[in-house]
């Protein structure tokens, strides 16, 4: 097969691009990638002479790597930029970055960019699929698979599960991605955080309920996704402080009751314990935040698959 | 020898009812001479003069742009005054009120003396008027000289780009301005609600992940000026209102006595901040686009009096300004070549009557500005004519401003500015294929 799939989009930008039968292929399909990982040689060479370009603009090593991981198990070449490298000049545009990559015939872009729609500008401009791997708050698509498939693997299926996010919603690609994913996938999604770190027309635009509060967003709920706090945003006046927080929004013992018997606890990581969590809950059995990891390879892997260029068989070299 | 223009059966809007279905304008030495209906009491048409056929077209005193920015002195990259007053000339202005944000901002009479100056030498192109700053520098603390400005030709003082956050220095520039009879203006804005803002604060910010702007940021600082507007009982024009509460104070400070003037700009007539969706720079301006609802009250505002004056906020960015990041794009759009159709668009779609259009586009904004009274004889012929029934499609790339950031590219319109008149002169006039 050449070309992109029937029907996918050219980039990912964000999960509202896939329907519920494409989000489920992509689950599948990780289902099927994550067994490769747990063989003794964790290669597959879908991809083999395919470069797969990873720029990430902001620092983020746990999501480049995992990127990085995915596409060196499906043999494909990688190339990593990052805007501190030498290859990355200060004062550079985007534009400029763009043909750059372009001149090294890549055959997909990963991107990670601290600026909102940074990976939208690039896909406008770029013939090659573009995955978004995190756009400043806009857009996290693949930690919104990973925990999708975090969930259907710990309950069986994401339909009719409440779900719970917590923490700074305004300023959280992850918790946008989350939303637009659990949502399509038919979860019921209670948001929660200070009001500081929520922002207008949540419920309009995502379906989704808010709370101000953390206890009624748990009530009940299968699973919680406690976000991540940037601690540097209290200078911001979007918080008095971190020992507050914990107290107030924090997920201890206690709190982690009012959730739904075999419940499960996510968080993209890296853990600020004793902040967003207390180390017995970070611990727990059913956290699952070490799944995540290892889904996020599987899931980055599908997405690889399915939207690169897979080689015709028998070609020695891929033609363009 | 004299020299003399004709125009010809164009429908005459804004003057005497008598000449909306019909009328010849006599231009005489760069003055209006005679304007009657067709038919009855026509003026001679003298020996030698140029004649110009207007039948279809309808006349109009001449366009003016209130808030425009010209990016001259400093950043001629994105538009100079050839350019800018080219632009203006073709969208169908005779006149642009140009703002003095640019760099080094124009705050003294010399600076004033010196753009007018040059300007007269712009070949073509629409008359500038040109405003200074209100305070040094823009820097919001000292006034700046206004008897001089105005002697120097300055037409109104504002530091558009920002707002006056002291208010004793705003309440002292009202008055100050008032006994210059110059128009102070001001950007409504209070910086410490909108800072790191990139778009209107609502569902569709929340959903691209972008910092908001609140209304009330425009809101609050609205209502501060108009109430030293009523306070000091002297003129102030409020710059590109944006919001239906924004909207609302001004016409109940109106209703107060207030001597409050506001205008609004077309894309806030036109586009909501569904148009940031898909990160388009070209959707990025300030203050910027608001809600549907937002969007219908300006209209009514529009209609009902509310607002004096259209006006473009013609803000041109060159390509390295708007070609990057959403995040990092330059704030504004061109609007020049734009208005009018858009104008007229409106017309249509909202049954406003002409002559409210010649208001808001000419004799407001002249009134406001102190200038002339058009159409009257004696009175400098600026004269905008319009073709109501062209159908086409506008292409920034054939236009004349240097800038091409319009989030209007490609848009299909019926009727368009056809031919311009400045001061008798035809400084326009679209090549017919
Ligand atoms: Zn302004």
């Amino acid at each position: 097969m050449k070309g992109p799939m029937q029907g996918w989009p050219k980039d990912l930008i964000d999960l509202d691009q896939l329907t519920e039968q494409q989000i489920t292929q992509v689950l599948d399909t990780a289902l099927a990638f994550r067994e490769v990982s747990e063989r003794e040689i964790k290669k597959v060479p879908v991809l083999r002479g395919k470069l797969v370009v990873l720029f990430f603009h902001e620092n983020s090593t746990r999501t480049r790597l995992s990127f990085e991981t995915a596409a060196k198990r499906l043999s494909a070449d990688t190339l990593a930029l990052s805007s501190s490298g030498s290859s990355m000049s200060k004062g550079e545009t985007l534009l400029d970055t763009a043909r750059n990559i372009l001149a090294m015939r890549p055959d997909a872009l990963v991107i990670r960019h601290g600026a909102a729609g940074a990976p939208v500008f690039l896909g406008e401009r770029l013939p090659i699929p573009v995955l978004n791997a995190g756009d400043g708050p806009h857009a996290h698509p693949t930690q919104g698979l990973l925990d999708l498939m975090t969930l259907r693997d710990a309950k069986g299926s994401v339909r009719g599960l409440k779900v719970a996010i917590v923490g700074d919603i305004a300023h959280s690609r992850v918790a946008r991605s989350d939303m637009v994913g659990l949502v399509r996938m038919g979860a019921e999604v209670r948001v929660a955080g200070p009001p500081s770190m929520l922002c207008p027309g949540l419920e309009e635009e995502y379906g989704v309920t808010v709370h101000t509060r953390v206890e009624p967003a748990l009530e009940g709920a299968d699973a919680v996704v406690m976000l991540r706090i940037q601690l540097e945003r209290q200078r911001g006046s979007l918080f008095p402080g971190a020992r507050e927080y914990a107290r107030v929004y924090g997920l201890d013992e206690r709190r982690a009751a009012l959730m739904a018997p075999g419940s499960v606890i996510l968080h993209p990581g890296p853990v600020n314990q004793g902040v967003e969590m207390t180390p017995e809950i970070y611990g727990a059995p059913n956290s699952l935040i070490l799944d995540q990891v290892t889904n996020g390879v599987a899931v980055r892997m599908a997405l690889l698959c399915l939207m690169v260029d897979p080689p015709e068989p028998g070609a020695s070299a891929p033609s363009r | 020898m004299a020299r003399h223009l004709s125009l010809k059966g164009a429908r005459i809007q804004g003057g005497p009812p008598e000449l909306e279905r019909g009328g010849d304008i006599l231009i005489t030495d760069g003055l209006i001479a005679a304007a009657a209906p067709c038919g009855g009491g026509a003026p001679e048409c003298p020996e030698g003069a140029e004649v110009v056929d207007c039948t279809g077209l309808l006349a109009f005193p001449g366009f003016i742009d209130m808030h425009v920015h010209l990016r001259t002195p400093g950043q001629e990259h994105k538009e100079d005054l050839d350019s800018g007053l080219a632009a203006a000339a073709a969208g169908g202005f005779t006149s642009v009120l140009a703002m003095p944000n640019t760099s080094p901002p124009v705050d003294t009479a010399a600076q004033v003396g010196d753009l007018l100056a040059r300007s007269l030498r712009v070949r073509g192109g629409a008359r500038l008027l040109q405003s200074a700053c209100l305070t040094r520098d823009r820097g919001g603390e000292s006034l700046c000289e206004y008897f001089e400005l105005k002697e120097a030709g300055a037409s109104a003082v504002t530091d558009d780009g920002g707002w006056v956050a002291d208010g004793a220095v705003m309440r002292r520039a009202i008055d100050y301005a008032a006994v210059c009879g110059l128009l102070p203006l001001t950007h409504p804005e209070d910086p410490t609600l909108s800072r790191g803002g990139l778009m209107h604060e609502g569902r569709i910010s929340t959903r691209l992940g972008l910092r908001g702007i609140p209304p009330q940021a425009e809101e609050s600082a609205i209502y501060r000026d108009c109430a030293l507007s009523l306070l000091t009982g002297n003129p102030l024009h409020v710059c590109h209102v944006s919001t239906a509460e924004g909207a609302d104070l001004i016409r109940r400070f109106k209703a107060l006595g207030a001597r409050v003037s506001c205008e609004t700009a077309p894309h806030y007539l036109f586009l909501t901040h569904e148009r940031v969706l898909g990160f388009d720079s070209h959707a990025k301006m300030n203050p910027p686009l608001r809600t549907e609802r937002d969007r219908e009250a300006m209209r009514a505002a529009l209609l009902d009096g509310t607002v004096d004056a259209i006006a473009t906020d013609h803000a041109p960015h060159s390509s390295l300004e708007k070609e990057v990041e959403f995040t990092d794009a330059a704030f504004g759009i061109t609007g020049l070549e734009t208005a009018v159709p858009l104008a007229l668009r409106l017309v249509r779609e909202t049954g406003m009557p002409l002559r409210l259009l010649a208001s808001l586009m000419s004799l407001n904004p002249s009134r406001l500005l102190g200038l002339p009274e058009p159409l009257k004889p004696g009175s400098p012929a600026d004269l905008t004519l319009v073709d109501p029934d062209l159908e086409w499609t506008y292409r920034a790339g054939e236009g004349f401003s240097k800038s091409r950031n319009t989030p209007f590219e490609g848009w299909e319109f019926t009727g368009r500015a056809v031919m311009t008149v400045v001061g008798g002169e035809i400084r326009y006039r679209l090549a017919r294929g």
